[in-house]
Parts: C-alpha cells; structure tokens; sequence
C-alpha cells in the first residue's frame, strides 16, 4: 500500500482515498462544510485547504487524490491564514443570529468560526438578504443563513433519489431552492436538516423548542418500520422533542425515515393514561384494581380456556411473552401475531427473516422485489437499494403495481403469477438471475397476506434455490417485515396454527363461536367486525378506533418510556431505552399480565425486568444475545405448486399515517395531505 | 439591477403552453444525436438556446418543462442551467434585446457615452423593457469585440466602431423597422487600421 506524509508523520492509505480521508487515518481533524462521507466530493466550501509539497497554492483536501509520496501539512501558519480568510468570507454574508437560530450548539459553522473565525468583522457593505423558501412541513429554512455547501443537494439527488432540490443562480445570487418552492417528495427528507452545516435547513415542527444542551439524550431503537434503526431520542421532562438517527452500518448508516423523526409529536396526542372501563356504551375512567378484578371476572364468565390474544404493529418480546404464558396458563392456546394476514412457514426462520442482512443490499447484482414497496415499507432500505443501483449498476426487478421507487427497474408483472414464469424459466428476467454472482430476493407482505402465503413462499423459496439466489453459504431469500413486533413474535411462537390463511375469518369463528375475552395487545389494525361478540380489553398508549370499540381499556407506556426489546426483520435481537416515566398510570403490559395472574391458579414467575428478560432468553436462546446478525440458516422448504392468478396491491396505502402514533401527529397528517393530496 | 437572466424565479405571467415546432423538434434531435445515448441531459444548453429563440427570446416555465421533458431531467436540474447562464432570460424581453458592453476596453472609448444615447431612444434603464416592447436593454461584461470597440450586441449581431452619432441611427432604425448594417459602423471592414 502507498504511504503518505501528514505533518511528518508517515502512514499509509489506500488507493482511491482523498487526502483528507488519509489525513483522518492520521488521526488529523481536517475542518469541513461540503464534504460528507456518503455524499458526492463537490469542493466548493474550501474550508477543508492544507499544504500539500511543490504547490505554489493551498489545495482542498476534500477533492485531491492522495498519492505516493505526498507532503502534507496541515498545521502550518499559511494554511491557517488560508482558513481564515475562507472562513471571514463564509461569514460575510452569513447572519450574526447564533441567538435566535435552532443550530446554535451543534452548528458546525459556530465551531469552526471559535478557531478560525476573526472577533471583528472588515465588512461594511450590507448583507445579503435571501427570502426564505418553502420546503414542506417538515423542513423550515431561514436561507439568509445558507453558505452553499451543497450538502442538501446532493443528498436529495443521489441518496435520497428525488431531484427536488437545487442551487438556482450563482454567485451573489445563489440561492438553494425547490422547483417552484414546493414540498421535497421524500420519505427522507429529514435527513437534509442533520446534513446542513449551518441552520439554514431546520426541523420545522421542532422550532425554537429547546436548545440542545437542555435536551436528555436516549439512544434507543426505531420501531417504525421493521429496520430497528438506531436513533437518539431528544426527550426535555415528559416530553419527545426530536428524533435524530445513529451511525449504524449495519442498518441505517446515518440516516432515519421522517416517520421516524416527525412522527413524534403523535405521542402527547390523543393518550391513554388511566383505565377505562365501559359502562352502559361509555368509556369511564376507573381505578387499576376495579379494572383487574372486572377481566379476572369476565374471563372467568366467558370460559378461560377461550381467552384470545392478538398482538399489533408496536408489541415488545416482553409483552409478546407475558401474554402468551398468561394466556397458556388460563388453558388457552388462542393467540396469533398475523394480524395482517401475512403467512410464514412454522418454525422455519428463515421463512420470515430478512435473511441476507440489510447491509449486503451494497454488494447485490440483481434484486428482484416481489409484492413490495420499499419505499414506504422501509424507507431507509430502499435508500441501500438506490445505493447498489447506483454503485454497482444493480438490476432491479418489481412484481407488483408499478411505483416510483427512486430508481429504475424492471417491471415484470402486476400479478403474482409471474413467479410460476420465473420458476419455469419463462420470465425475462429469468437471464439477468443466472448470470450474476450475487443476487437478492425481497418478498414483501403484500405478497403474502393472502391465503395461498405459504404457496407463495414456497415458490419463491424453489426459485432462490434454483437461481443461486441461496446457496450453501449465502441466503438471499429475503422477506421484508413491515413491523418491527413481527420477527420477535414469531420467533416466541406468538401463533396459533388454527389461524393461519384467513386470519379475519378464523378469529371471527373463533369469537363468534365462545364469546371470549380478546387481549388487544395495541393492536389497531385489525378489522373491527371480527371482534363482534367478544369482551374486548385493549392495552395501548392512543385512543384509536379499537380502543373506542373496547369493554376495558388498560394505559401502557408508549416506545419512548419504557425499555423493551425488538426482533428487527434482520433477526437481530434490539433493545429500547426508556426516555422518561409512563404517562399518567400506564403500566407496562407484562406488569399488567403478571397481577392479573394473581388472580388466577398460575402465577407468572417473574417479579422484575430482569428476571422476565432472563427467563425469555431461558426459553429462546435467541434472546441471549443483542444487536447481533443472526448466522443465515439455509432454506429448508420450498415445494413448486402452481401459484394462482392474484394482482397485487400494497398493503400500505399511506405511509404518514400507518400506526396509532402516526395517526395521532399533526405533523404526519400535514404531510400526507400536502406529499400524498398535493393539497397546499 | 439585476441581468433579466440572473432573476431566480420562472415567471409565469403567461400562460401560454410551449411545444416544439416541427422544425425546431427536428433540429433537436440533430443537437442530441451528438451525444452517447444516455447521455442526452448533455444537450441541455443548445437546447435550451433552441427554446429560447422559439420562444421570443426568453423562457417561460412550459418552455423549461419542455426542455426537461424532452431531455427527460428533472425540473430543477434545467432551471439551474437556465439561471446559472445569464444568456438565458426568465422574463419576456423585447424584440431587440440589446446588450451593450462596458467592460474596460468599450468604456475608454465612451460607452457611457452610448448607454445614454439608448437610454434616451429606448426610454428605458439597464434592465428594462421599453414600453412598446423593442427593446430590451441590459449591460454585459467583454463580448470579446474590443478591437473594435465601443460596441452592442442586439440579437445576435455585433454593432462595432460606434460613437453617439451612428448608434442613434442604428437604434432609430431599429424603432422603425429598418434594415441596418451590421458589424463596424465606421465603415471598416473587421479590424483593418482606420484611415486618418
């Protein structure tokens, strides 16, 4: 490998890098505003200049390619000089509102103004005025402020894949703009508000909220969609004020769904935090007690051994395995996690996991989607697809309604039973699958939350078998979970098999038939006129529609204020960290669980967290250990039927509002009506 | 005052719905022929030139949607063209857009002198549109013709060797739809050495 010179310290780099990567090698800070590690090099911030050997002129770092032998200073007078005067004209125009600006604290300007900024200012003529521009609901921008790095630029052309944003007019009067000042058309655009430099992009909801130092920072888990990204929770009391993601390579690299970020304000909205309870066709509040005894009675009247449990979109392992061991110690077998219907082959994991890992979406010659919108599924993932399109000239392949997914690909069908064509050969993209090296096989739920799921998995399976898709060391049969509760509840056997195919008809027989107690563990997505006939107890944080339709509604903490633990689509085991307190009364679900088996033969054993995670991981060895890849499991099944005629349709039809906390935020639903309506 | 071209806004006064002309189309294919296929976004700058002339002279936002369209780029990307290069005019310019230089070279040899002998013809100031819409005016950095300077470009010609004399004869001309010479006034041909 080649050696460089940084400050006279001689290291090594590799081919292809930058002088200022190679200066990070040294362990040298190089001060920056354009450059970004996953960006595009665009060089015009200068701020980043060093000394480089036998040139007359400061170079920048930023785009220089380092090569064998180079001299590079970075410390010396001259280039401090240099930075000086890059930094005194970056601050001609720029505003002195430090005090009333949303990035005073972490603004990168700020801190690079304490070392190379000037205490006075040479400048007498005006400043440049720049009108502020309107980006949506969910960027505010102050665009005096902006320095023209670019950062959001290129951010929303090549990562995010939507050209909305650019640099109309140049010198004096450049100005950062979308077309026609309209909303950017991104599930990620909140990330051009982390990108930017200065405060010229902020977030508009959280507007002079607070300042950065007041805030209490959780790292925590994302459980939007099934990535389990890593996010920061910026929490001031009882209140979520922002959510900001966290590097993680392995699943988001740095960036976070605006579900993620925006949604939160649905949190103090619409809440549940006492118990309820129904009396002559109205929800009263009521005591813990009153309600405990009332259930304890109810299952008791409507037959034990026929208690129902049904998990939702947002239910934790701890809850998942609380409920199932109270239900199983009534005598009951009843409880299923397919509230949208979407099948899975028993005790085959490798049947509901995202078997390759996320993260090697980069390496990936060929995906092909079937029955998937990852753009709304999983935001952030479709970013990594657009990625591999990009870098290594992916070719991408859809089974579905044709989308805008950010990228070109392929539109093979609208009807699921192109796979039969795929699995006879007869496709045209049956080729492009036996000539590459590595390929990716995304199944979403749409595809599979019919009654011939199985079928389908089945197939799709044979066909990862017989185009190298999986072999003996690589599985590339991937299912894309939309929720995060799915994997773990599957992998605790959160099921009942006598549910399977047709989850609405089997559960409204079921109820039909014994009248029970029906265990809503936050579970709003389920189609309310199965539930006719039961004694319904809802467990949740929003009063959506179901809590509405309950007998009994019991309060428990929302993701933000309890500490609970995921299985993302990955298989990898996560876990959450409470910001604050529950609100009001709420209790967690398996506390909830463990007094009301008091009242019943079988007590649950656990008395803490800690012994209830111990004896989760007891029981699945799955849970011993957190954020590891799962080791891939070959494919086991796989058997080719004929898969029948079935057009597909996306089972999300509005990703700012697909959960009680989205349907709950202002924000979202200012964003689903100026995004998704174009209404302005 | 702000070039017309360097205003960062697209005006949308009229509402006029811009398509190609048959024979404008045909010379677009010619211009994007020249390049790789795939690579047709290359051809944004002649293109958008082509726009411009069928357009009058400016570009108004169906003209760049066009543009796009045809070029299949994104909006933003050809308006970003379109006001990076003040060549190309965001709001309608009249019939003689006249663009009279006052770099150095033209300024020695009195085009301050010219800018009011326009001001007064036209009637209008550096940036405007005169009232019966023909003439736009505007001043431009070297147009490259300093040998024979001071001088104007309107359209697409130069007018060279001017003093207040023969440029109100060009402009008054102009006004009433005359033809004129174009290149040196003076009577010189190119640059060769005047005579007295």
């Amino acid at each position: 490998m080649p050696f460089i010179t940084i400050d006279n310290q001689e290291i090594e780099f590799e081919d292809g890098m930058t002088v200022m990567q190679a200066c990070e090698l040294a362990g040298v800070e190089i001060p920056r505003f354009c450059y970004h590690d996953r960006l595009s090099i665009a060089g015009n911030c200068r701020m980043c200049l060093v000394e480089m050997d036998k040139s007359p002129k400061p170079i920048a770092s930023c785009a220089m390619p380092a090569t064998e032998g180079m001299k590079i200073k970075t410390n010396t007078d001259s280039i401090k000089r240099a930075r000086k005067g890059i930094m005194e004209f970056l601050l001609i125009n720029h505003p002195l509102d430090c005090p009333i600006c949303d990035q005073g604290g972490e603004c990168d300007l700020q801190d690079q103004a304490l070392h190379y900024g000037l205490d006075r200012s040479r400048y007498e003529e005006n400043k440049r005025a720049v009108k502020n521009k309107y980006m949506g609901p969910l960027v505010g921008t102050i665009m005096t402020r902006c320095i023209h790095c670019t950062r959001c630029v290129r951010f929303s052309t090549e990562i995010a894949g939507v050209d909305d944003l650019g640099l109309l007019g140049r010198g004096e009067n450049a100005e950062i703009t979308t077309y026609l000042e309209k909303a950017i058309e991104s599930e990620l655009s909140g990330n051009v508000i982390d990108l930017c430099p200065v405060g010229a992009l902020t977030n508009k909801p959280y507007a002079f909220k607070a300042r950065p130092w007041e805030l209490n920072k959780t790292e925590s888990v994302d459980i939007f969609d099934a990535m389990g990204s890593s996010i920061r929770i910026d929490t001031l009391g009882k209140k979520t004020l922002r959510v900001l993601p966290r590097l993680n390579e392995e699943i988001n690299e740095e960036w976070i769904s605006d579900k993620s970020r925006f949604a939160i304000d649905g949190l103090s909205k619409e809440r549940i935090d006492i118990p309820y309870i129904k009396r002559n066709g109205k929800l009263i509040s009521t005591e813990w007690d009153e309600v405990l005894n009332r259930i304890t009675q109810e299952i008791s009247k409507h037959g034990k051994e026929n208690t129902l449990a049904l998990s939702g979109k947002f239910t934790d392992i701890e809850t998942l395995f609380a409920t199932k061991y109270f239900v199983q110690s009534l005598g009951s077998n009843f409880f299923d996690c397919r509230y949208d219907n979407a099948q899975f082959i028993e005790n085959q994991r490798s049947s509901y996991l995202f078997n390759s890992s996320i993260q090697e979406i980069d390496n990936a010659e060929v995906i092909l989607l079937v029955g998937t919108n990852p753009r709304w599924e999983a935001s952030v993932l479709n970013a990594r697809i657009r990625k591999s399109y990009i870098n290594n000239d992916c070719k991408i392949g859809l089974i579905g309604k044709k989308i805008d997914l950010t990228y070109e690909y392929s539109h093979l069908s609208d009807n699921i039973e192109h796979l039969n064509d795929l699995l006879n050969d007869r496709s045209p993209f049956s080729e492009l699958l036996k000539n590459s090296k590595k390929s990716l096989m995304i199944i979403g739920n749409s595809a599979i939350n019919f009654r011939d799921g199985k079928e389908v998995l089945n197939v799709c399976s044979e066909i990862a078998k017989k185009y190298n898709i999986s072999t003996n060391n690589f599985n590339g049969f991937n299912v894309l979970q939309q929720d995060i509760s799915k994997a773990g509840a599957i992998d605790i056997g959160f099921y009942n098999n006598d549910f399977a195919q047709n989850f609405d008809q089997k559960i409204k027989d079921h109820i039909s038939k014994f009248n029970p107690v029906v265990f809503l563990l936050s579970c709003d997505e389920i189609n309310h006129s199965i539930l006719e006939g039961a004694f319904i107890v809802y467990l949740g944080h929003h009063g959506d529609v179901l809590a509405q339709l309950a007998n009994v509604v019991l309060p428990t903490p929302a993701y933000t204020e309890k500490s609970s633990t995921y299985v993302n689509m990955e298989g990898r085991v996560l876990q959450t960290t409470r910001c604050y307190h529950p609100l009001g009364e709420s209790k967690e679900e398996w506390k909830i669980f463990r007094s009301l088996s008091n009242n019943f033969s079988q007590k649950l054993r656990f008395n803490n967290l800690s012994e209830l995670r111990n004896e989760i991981s007891n029981l699945f060895p799955v849970f011993k250990e957190i954020n590891n890849l799962p080791s891939s499991s070959k494919l086991d099944f796989g058997s080719a039927t004929k898969i029948e005629n079935r057009v597909l349709e996306y089972n999300i039809k509005n990703f700012y509002m697909t959960d009680v906390i989205s349907r709950a935020s202002i924000t979202m639903a200012n964003c689903s009506r100026e995004i998704l309506n174009k209404v302005a | 005052m702000k070039h017309p071209g360097m205003i960062n806004i697209v005006s949308d006064t009229s509402n006029e719905i811009f398509e190609w002309s048959e024979r404008n189309f045909s010379k677009v294919k010619i211009v994007i022929e020249k390049y790789p296929a795939g690579k047709q976004q290359s051809a944004v700058i002649p293109i958008l030139d082509l726009a411009q002339r069928q357009n009058n002279g400016w570009l108004n936002r169906s003209a760049i949607e066009k543009v796009s369209e045809t070029l299949s780029m994104s909006f933003i990307r050809v308006m970003e063209v379109v006001s990076f290069y003040s060549m190309f005019n965001l709001e309608p310019v009249g019939k003689n857009f006249i663009q009279i230089c006052r770099t150095t070279p033209c300024w020695l040899r009195g085009s301050n002198k010219l800018l009011d002998v326009v001001k007064e013809v036209t009637g209008c100031n550096l940036g405007e549109t005169s009232e019966d819409k023909k003439f736009t005016l505007v001043e431009v950095e070297c147009l490259g013709a300093c040998c024979n300077s001071p001088m104007v470009q309107i359209n697409d010609d130069y007018y060279e060797d001017l003093n207040e004399d023969n440029f109100r004869k060009v402009l008054l001309k102009l006004k009433n739809n005359e033809n004129i010479n174009k290149g040196s006034q003076s009577g010189r041909r190119g640059s060769s050495p005047e005579k007295n």
